[in-house]
């Protein structure tokens, strides 16, 4: 199978679904000429024109709130936002508008936009640029939330994602973009709500999101070599999440951890965790640990961002723990 | 230039200062280019060059007690607001001898202790911190100005017309300062703000003024005239100054001729370049000859050369600072 970059992926997405629903429009800075900085939508203008690919000023509030009017009255804006750090500024028009509008009108009106953003530290650009906050939007119940871990999720859930009927948010790695992989030429969607096994294994189960999933799959070729056997996991959607498939191979498992850059404290991770201590409390052998990103805003030094991730080495150091008995939450 | 003041000894030293400043912060950016480009600098970073009139006319104008906010593109406030070298590319390369510590690196760099209320990656993100100072500065009876740096492409954020509403309700001592170099990233400021700028400062009736950002003397009369006044408590103002930046949006942004031709490039460097004109006008007036010009250039290369050599030697920070400072003691 051909392999593109999840970059290429996210643009053959929005340009099949641009052709196949003329109701859908691209919306954000930079979208059109510069075709974002990271030139994840570079071409898309020269096919669809600036009707549907449509530069704004630098306005995150207010096209958001364009977005959200113009879904409830039968188009499907894609909204971009450059940054995922920005999402602070657009909170009112995503959880107050956006989130409730379906619900507050009794099922009368419906607000089919996605907001496609990015996430992830380590790429040097400090405290506002580098955060992971699809816990605060998975909070919000009305929005749904994805997080592609490679080219070929990020096609088929984007592609998912403009057909809903509710807003959704995409969390991009940035750091991804240029991670290749396989890729059919023909059309596919990957349905919400269906957590993908990426590894089967039976002494501990590995869930992650995003390019957690690389740090997991690492993790798990080191432990294999030691004999410990991880099962990988990517729920794919944070909400809905397909906590019937986490379950069950903690069931066989008997341990896991749960791991997402987002700040540990409070985030998908501790969600997670919690419904497997709630559902899975008497097939558990050890407590089920959450790793994220430390509680701290991302620092611009080298030497101190690095530490703030989780790490594959960091997964095998406490997979190792868990697996072999070691109490690692002692009081 | 626009003043043909009577240059008495005091003045010529403001004179000096305000090249030797500019000449700073074209330095320091040469160089952190250089450190981008030979891959040394983590991340990339936003060039101030070619607005060095902006940041020093202005400055020139504030004491250490005036604050400033800064924005994404900060390197030539940090210097003008009175930053030096050694700290500042060890901010860069993130070290803890660097302003923040290396936890901020270029978009958050300031030097405090001189009144800079920090460099922020969100645009927009400063004007109500701004905002704020000055109504501190009111409260207290303190006549300390703040001046708030933004871009044209700022202009589009609503909270600045919440702040300046509010600013001008209250009489607030601040001064907006537009720096519209005619590009928002890769779009030109035309096809991004509606109407005019300086209108927007006046539905609140605010007194908004356009100066020629190029033009360090004239800038830094009008921010004379205005903190002064803003110490009187007629302010706030508003001040959009017509600048260039030299280089694209960030370091990495090279290829740019599909938004901004060479030739537009090369008439603001040749025929506009704020120091080249105030280097001119420094002669003509006798006040300083062109070894000493050369030898004060000569002096900054020297100086930031040693600062860049001393910050790539410098110990970045401990990895036990990696979650101090996140709450204050
Ligand atoms: C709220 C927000 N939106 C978008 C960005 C991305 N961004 C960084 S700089 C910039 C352009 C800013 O233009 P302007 O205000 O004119 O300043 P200049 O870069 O020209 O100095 C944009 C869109 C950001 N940092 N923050």
């Amino acid at each position: 199978m051909r392999e593109i970059t999840l970059s290429q992926a996210v643009n053959e997405a929005l340009a099949e679904e641009l052709r196949r629903d003329p109701t859908t429009f691209i919306i954000g800075e930079d979208v059109a000429e510069a075709g974002t900085p990271f030139k994840v939508l570079s071409g898309l203008v020269e096919e669809f024109g600036t009707d549907r690919v449509i530069d704004t000023p630098i306005s995150e509030p207010g096209f958001m709130g364009i977005a959200v009017g113009a879904a409830m009255t039968g188009a499907r804006p894609i909204v971009d936002l450059m940054f995922g750090d920005f999402i602070f500024l657009i909170m009112d028009q995503l959880c107050n508008q956006a989130a409730k509008t379906h619900y507050m009108s009794g099922g009368k009106l419906n607000v089919p936009l996605v907001l496609r953003t990015n996430m992830g530290a380590t790429r040097r650009s400090a405290a506002q640029h580098s955060q992971s906050l699809q816990a605060l939007v998975a909070h919000i119940p009305g929005l749904k939330v994805a997080m592609p871990s490679s080219a070929y999720e990020a096609k088929g859930l984007l592609k998912t994602a403009i057909r809903d009927n509710n807003p959704v948010v995409i969390f991009e790695d940035k750091l991804m973009y240029q991670d290749k992989a396989p890729v059919p030429e023909e059309e596919y969607l990957i349905p919400f709500g269906e957590a993908n096994i990426k590894r089967e294994g039976k002494d501990i189960t590995l869930i992650a999101t995003s390019s957690m999933v690389q740090v997991a799959e690492k993790a798990a070729d080191i432990l294999s070599k030691e004999g410990i056997e991880a099962e990988v996991i990517d729920p794919r959607t944070i909400v809905p999440l397909d906590e019937a498939t986490l379950i069950e191979s903690v069931k066989k498992t008997s341990r896991a951890i749960v791991i997402d850059e987002g700040h540990q404290s409070y985030g998908v991770t501790s969600e997670i965790a919690s419904r497997l201590n709630e559902k899975a409390f008497y097939h558990l052998d050890a407590p089920v640990v959450r790793m994220g990103a430390m509680d701290v805003p991302i620092p611009f030094s080298p030497a101190l961002e690095d530490i703030t991730v989780p790490t594959p080495e960091g997964v095998v150091e406490t997979a190792r723990k868990l697996c072999s008995g070691e109490l690692i939450h002692a009081a | 230039m626009s003043a043909a003041k009577k240059t008495t000894k005091s003045n010529s030293d403001d004179y000096l200062r305000m090249y030797r400043q500019m000449v700073r912060i074209r330095t320091f950016e040469d160089n952190a280019n250089q450190l981008y480009l030979s891959a040394k600098m983590p991340g990339l970073t936003h060039m101030y060059s070619g607005e060095e009139a902006v940041a020093v006319g202005i400055c020139e104008a504030l004491t250490d007690n005036d604050r400033i906010t800064s924005t994404h593109r900060g390197h030539g406030h940090c210097v003008a607001k009175g930053a030096e070298f050694k700290q500042m590319f060890c901010e860069l390369l993130g070290k803890e001898e660097g302003y923040c510590r290396g936890k901020g690196g270029s978009m958050h760099i300031a030097d405090q202790s001189h009144g800079n209320l920090g460099a922020n990656a969100i645009v927009g993100g400063s004007m109500g911190i701004a905002t704020g100072s000055a109504l501190r500065a009111k409260l207290q009876g303190h006549d300390d100005v703040t001046v708030c740096f933004f871009g044209d492409g700022a202009t589009a954020q609503g909270l600045l017309y919440e702040v300046m509403n509010m600013a001008a309700l209250w009489n607030l001592p601040v001064i907006y300062a537009c720096e519209n170099n005619g590009y928002s990233e890769y779009t030109k400021t035309e096809e991004i703000a509606a109407g005019s700028i300086t209108a927007r400062a006046e539905a609140f009736g605010i007194e908004a003024f356009k100066v020629d950002g190029q033009d360090v003397l004239a800038v830094n009369e009008l921010t004379q005239k205005l903190v002064a006044r803003c110490r009187k408590g007629e302010g706030p103002f508003f001040i959009e100054l017509e600048t260039y930046r030299y280089h694209g949006h960030h370091v990495g942004d090279i290829n740019r001729e599909y938004y901004r031709s060479k030739d537009e490039e090369k008439d603001w460097k040749e025929n506009r370049d704020p120091i080249i004109r105030f280097r001119g006008w420094l002669v003509e007036q006798g006040i300083a000859t062109e070894d000493e010009i050369e030898a004060m250039n000569a002096e900054i290369e020297n100086d930031a050369a040693d600062a860049v050599s001393y910050a790539e030697a410098a110990k970045y920070p401990d990895i036990s600072e990696v979650d101090m400072h996140v709450f204050a003691d």
